[in-house]
């Protein structure tokens, strides 16, 4: 059976509902706590094996050490020279990174952390190669 | 009448992807049409071949973003059958469960695309707005909506919890409320059928012919499904019929896909109703046993092949891709013929393109100013040179 206009009915029903978009940036989008975000870094928790680095598909991390050294611990008597645990930094390319997690998804010790992030356009380029320490 | 051929794209308001389609017409009628590629490569094979198989998950998920579920999924399958890895019931569920929303998300998108060229952009408006529905399903299971990144060589990454299947459940039950009154719009409403019916007419024996694939082909009446013909992951446990339509039209290739979704609701609770309990993944080796291996897959737009050549390390040797609307592509020259020029944004857009999955192959040669073919001799020719480069003589074979 063909009828014309057979959409009319649910037109009209709709102009009494709310709209379906959201009036972002006034009103923020609802993100589910697994969303693939910003990568962020624990640098107390990197013991620098660059596994991430390795399964980077995007040569978004580098893992240098740090500029400043914690120093050794103090030489306890009768026991041998605990060497100082290596201090690493993370510098994190955003406009590089593809957001897949596979880093988080590697890293042993937990050092990399995804978070939820998802605002990160920048005027400035520069500003897109974060240096965690 | 004078013929006169006119170039409809690379750029084009109706083409979404740069594509060209010359077109001879004796006044508004196309009596002739070819398909020019090219417009779109991106080296993605070749770029495969400097990665590892891990790093390649996340550049094969982007050779399509409708289907970049389907993409690695046929990846993953080649790579796991080359390490002889046993992939757990469980992560096998969960990669038909996404492939299933995906095909959703994608059938609506289509729909919405038909009724934006069809010129009803009401359906367009409200299908896109259900399309919410389904990609909030797929972000709240893997984190985001179009790049899910599920899979991992050995199984999947994340678990479905109790909670995020009701979630599922009732998303889709909402779903399946809208396509019913979708299939019951489509049927009933005199704009549909006047713009679809009789346009973009491929028989069964042309459709076979030219190796058409997915939806395109089903409209055709030929029953060509890889999930009934080959099942891979479980279709072979789960319960759907092969939906084909005989109108061989563009209204033909809507009812396919409209009742495609009804079939993949039908799906995704069989799958959430009985997922096996399990490990989600198993330890995969980085270096992968050499070897070749070829496999199908049937994504939302058709039959998707991929090859890929392992030489032992962790990076493999060849990857190949045979994207679905390059098979489609054939068909759109036919379909167009004899058409009016007012139909061609609609007919190309029936066989739901992708043309950035779908190139492959171009020569811009900059000294003569133009693109070029390259004949087989030739191309072996410059491999041979390629490989001498590195150190590989291959002359003599």
């Amino acid at each position: 059976m063909k009828k014309p206009a057979r959409v009319f009915s649910e037109v009209i029903k709709h102009l009494f509902k709310k709209p379906a978009t959201i009036a972002y940036p006034f009103e923020k989008a609802h993100i589910f706590p697994n969303f693939r975000g910003r990568i962020d870094f624990d640098s107390s928790k990197c013991i620098g094996c660059q596994m991430c680095v390795r399964v980077c598909p995007s040569k978004a991390i580098e893992i240098p050490t740090s500029e400043h050294q914690p120093p050794a611990p103090a030489q306890v008597e009768g026991q041998p020279a605990v060497a100082a645990k290596k201090k690493f930094d993370c510098i994190m390319k955003l406009d590089h990174c593809v957001y897949c997690a596979q880093c988080v998804e590697i890293c042993p010790k937990k050092a990399l952390i995804m978070t939820q992030d998802y605002e990160l356009a920048q005027t400035d380029k520069a500003k897109l190669r974060r240096h965690y320490k | 009448m004078s013929k006169i051929t006119i170039p409809l794209g690379p750029q084009h308001p109706a083409l979404k992807e740069p594509e060209n389609f010359m077109l001879v017409l004796e006044g508004e009628q196309i009596s002739g049409a070819t398909v020019n590629l090219g417009y779109n490569h991106r080296g993605m094979e070749k770029a495969a071949e400097g990665r590892t198989y891990l790093q390649n998950l996340y550049l094969i998920e982007r050779v399509c973003g409708i289907c970049s579920h389907s993409h690695t999924t046929t990846y993953i399958t080649n790579v796991e059958e080359l390490a002889k890895c046993e992939t757990p019931k469980r992560a096998l569920a969960i990669r038909t469960l996404f492939a299933e929303l995906e095909r959703v998300h994608s059938h609506l998108l289509w729909l919405g695309v038909a009724g934006y060229e069809m010129g009803f952009e009401t359906l367009f408006m409200y299908t896109w707005r259900d399309r919410e529905q389904v990609l909030d399903c797929l972000e709240m299971l893997s984190g985001n909506r179009v790049h899910y990144s599920i899979n991992t060589i050995g199984g999947v990454r994340r678990d479905i919890t109790p909670e995020q299947k009701a979630g599922v459940v009732q998303r889709i039950n909402y779903l399946i409320e809208r396509t019913n009154y979708y299939i019951k719009l489509a049927l009933e409403e005199p704009t549909v059928a006047a713009r679809t019916a009789n346009v973009g007419k491929l028989p069964l024996d042309v459709a076979i012919e030219r190796g058409a694939v997915g939806p395109t082909a089903r409209a055709s009446g030929l029953a060509r499904d890889v999930r009934k013909d080959e099942p891979y992951l479980i279709y072979n446990e789960l319960d759907f019929k092969l939906i084909t339509h005989n109108t061989n039209d563009v209204f033909g290739r809507l009812v396919v896909r409209a009742l495609e979704l009804v079939e993949s609701y039908k799906m995704i609770k069989q799958v959430l109703n009985d997922l096996p309990e399990g490990p989600i993944a198993v330890k995969v080796p980085m270096r992968i046993a050499p070897g070749e291996c070829v496999n199908h897959y049937e994504a939302p737009r058709g039959e998707d092949i991929h090859y890929l050549k392992s030489n032992g390390t962790d990076k493999p040797e060849r990857l190949k891709v045979r994207a679905p609307t390059l098979a489609n592509l054939q068909s759109v020259a036919y379909m167009l013929e004899g058409g009016w020029l007012a139909d061609v944004p609609l007919v190309i857009a029936a066989i739901d393109p992708c043309m950035s999955c779908t190139d492959r192959a171009a020569v811009w040669n900059p000294k003569k100013g133009k693109t070029e073919v390259y004949s087989w001799e030739d191309l072996r020719k410059l491999s041979i040179e390629q490989y001498r480069k590195r150190g590989v003589d291959f002359t003599r074979l």
